[in-house]
């Protein structure tokens, strides 16, 4: 089995009286696809952001390879390989599409900011016919897509792709999954964190679930489904 | 999964730029035919005039390294334009410094006014930003006008030299040649930051703070940067003022004359581009000097009101913005 690559250890973040997130207990193991749902409201962004270094958490502590990342910023984690995407696409929308694929290359510090190297990232995702078109130009799922690409030019060892499949159509949520799957195949742990439970579940080796702030169930996809408390989670009573 | 077919398209060939030495190279090629053209015309108007124009490029440009670059909109260029000119008062009578040790002198002053001020607005963005260095401009105009060693709010009087440097013919034309290579610099300095890693890190950060994070774009470290070297460069622009006009007191240095131009310049220009502050600051300057001897001086910053205004409305990404696709 591999080794733990991220491990969350009673993680809580509160926004002054209201209580984000309570006591989260994760671990992932390095290579791993692990999907992180819950209803709109139950944490998961609050987690990525406390991950990804924008939030401080209150209380607990992320370990990532074996060091703590406590009092890292946002850029020094990533730089560490911890990349992420963001729920709505936040392209650099003066630069062009190549322009946003050097800014990760050119500042961590995993590959040289090269011509080449910006190209290799966007024929990866399939935008290398539009690396010098702007982000307005783009349509939804190009700019998902740029956003991958954005994240992978960090050459990242976890990915949390934040909800990288909303609003797409049955074909384009295809295209997302293969480029995801591609990037795990080629050694990227990658969390999941969807509503698009079709994704989800062809995706995910490992579901973990928040609701209202709390872990209520982590396992193998199919058990953790049939948990009747994940159903009322999203079904109600 | 089904793995769907998409087709790549041919990867378009990125433009080509021209490399940073060449560019230095052909400014101060451009800077040289400038300084002999105006010694050709010799007249002590034209050099005052030039002198007038070239200081709102350097201001301008400096202005749109934070302003254009990442996006931070800064009030108080008058007061760093201030501090330079202020440094040459201080370190003449101090030290006994002529002009060109003095406008080195500033630059550090300058720098270090930048880097205090990027240092007390870390987690200050927009508006908030704005209003920070409007405020600053207020605190360092109160300094200087209770700072009797500088002449206090009755301004102080800087003697030209009888000598003047390098063979030219006055020293209105050593102050305008000064004033031309500051430029060029000023103006070369600005397209090596857009054009490098720097300019590349400041354009996400003025895009999108949290995403050029997530990108690896130490955001803090840049945006200080980018407030010394502005502040640097806003105050060698006002390091000859007190030469020019032989006089300096606290409510012209502090004008708002340079606090609005600084912004309207750029914004005029075109705020992306090192080319912008350049055309904005020649068409403002020029305009506003020629108001200013065939109308009156008081009829400025009502040009620069109604240009402004009329940009903002049809132009809103400048001139450069008119010709170019990326904006």
């Amino acid at each position: 089995m591999n080794e733990i690559i991220l491990r969350a250890e009673n993680v809580g973040k509160r926004f002054g009286g209201f209580t984000a997130l309570s006591g989260i207990e994760l671990e992932v193991r390095a290579g791993e696809r692990l999907g992180l749902i819950g209803p709109n409201g139950s944490g998961k962004s609050t987690f990525t952001n406390c991950l990804a270094g924008a939030f401080t958490s209150h209380d607990g502590a992320f370990t990532f390879k074996g060091q703590p990342l406590a009092g890292l910023t946002s850029h020094q984690r990533a730089r560490r390989g911890l990349a992420r995407t963001f729920q709505l696409p936040r392209p650099f929308r003066g630069l062009t599409v190549i322009e946003n694929i050097r800014v990760p290359l050119a500042y961590g510090g995993r590959q040289p900011a090269t011509d080449d190297a910006a190209m290799a990232c966007l024929e990866a995702v399939e935008l290398a016919g539009k690396a010098t078109r702007l982000p307005k130009e783009l349509t939804q799922v190009e700019l998902r897509r740029l956003e991958l690409a954005r994240a992978t030019a960090l050459q990242p060892a976890l990915l949390i792709a934040d909800e990288a499949m909303a609003g797409l159509s049955h074909t384009e949520v295809d295209q997302i999954l293969a480029l995801l799957f591609r990037l795990n195949a080629s050694g990227t742990t990658v969390i999941m964190i969807e509503h698009v439970m079709r994704a989800v579940t062809e995706f995910s080796q490992r579901l973990a679930v928040l609701v209202a702030g709390r872990k209520v169930a982590d396992g193998a996809p199919a058990d953790v489904l049939a948990m009747p408390e994940v159903e009322e989670a999203y079904l109600g009573r | 999964m089904s793995e769907t077919a998409m087709t790549a398209l041919p990867a378009p060939a990125p433009p080509r730029r021209m490399g940073h030495a060449s560019f230095w190279l052909a400014t101060a090629a451009a800077a040289a035919l400038i300084i002999l053209a105006l010694r050709g015309i010799g007249s002590e108007y034209a050099y005052f005039a030039a002198t007038f124009v070239l200081q709102y490029v350097v201001l301008a440009t400096a202005w749109n390294i934070l302003g254009g670059y990442a996006g931070y909109v800064n009030f108080g260029a008058a007061a760093f334009f201030a501090a330079g000119a202020y440094t040459t008062v201080a370190a003449g009578k101090a030290l006994g410094f002529g002009l060109l040790p003095c406008v080195g002198l500033a630059a550090i002053v300058g720098g270090i006014l930048g880097f205090g001020t990027g240092l007390l607005t870390l987690r200050l963005r927009g508006a908030y930003f704005a209003i920070a260095t409007l405020c600053l401009s207020v605190v360092l105009q109160t300094a200087v006008t209770n700072w009797s060693y500088v002449g206090g709010s009755r301004g102080a009087y800087v003697i030209r030299p009888r000598d003047v440097p390098f063979g030219f013919d006055s020293y209105g034309g050593y102050l305008c040649a000064l004033a031309v290579v500051l430029a060029a610099v000023a103006v070369a300095l600005a397209r090596t930051i857009e054009t490098s890693r720097l300019g590349l890190g400041l354009a996400a950060l003025r895009d999108d703070e949290m995403a050029a994070e997530a990108a690896g774009v130490p955001t803090l470290r840049l945006k200080l940067i980018a407030t010394s070297i502005s502040g640097a460069m806003m105050a060698v622009a006002g390091a000859p003022l007190p030469y020019l006009g032989s006089y300096v007191e606290p409510n012209s240095a502090f004008g708002l004359a340079y606090a609005v131009n600084a912004i309207a310049m750029p914004l005029i220009g075109g705020t992306a581009s090192w080319a912008g502050p350049l055309i904005g600051a020649v068409l403002l300057a020029s305009l506003q000097q020629a108001a200013t001897v065939t109308i009156s001086s008081a009829a400025n910053l009502m040009i620069v009101g109604v240009v402004l205004v009329v940009f903002v409305c049809v132009a809103p990404h400048g001139i450069i913005g008119l010709f170019r696709k990326r904006i």
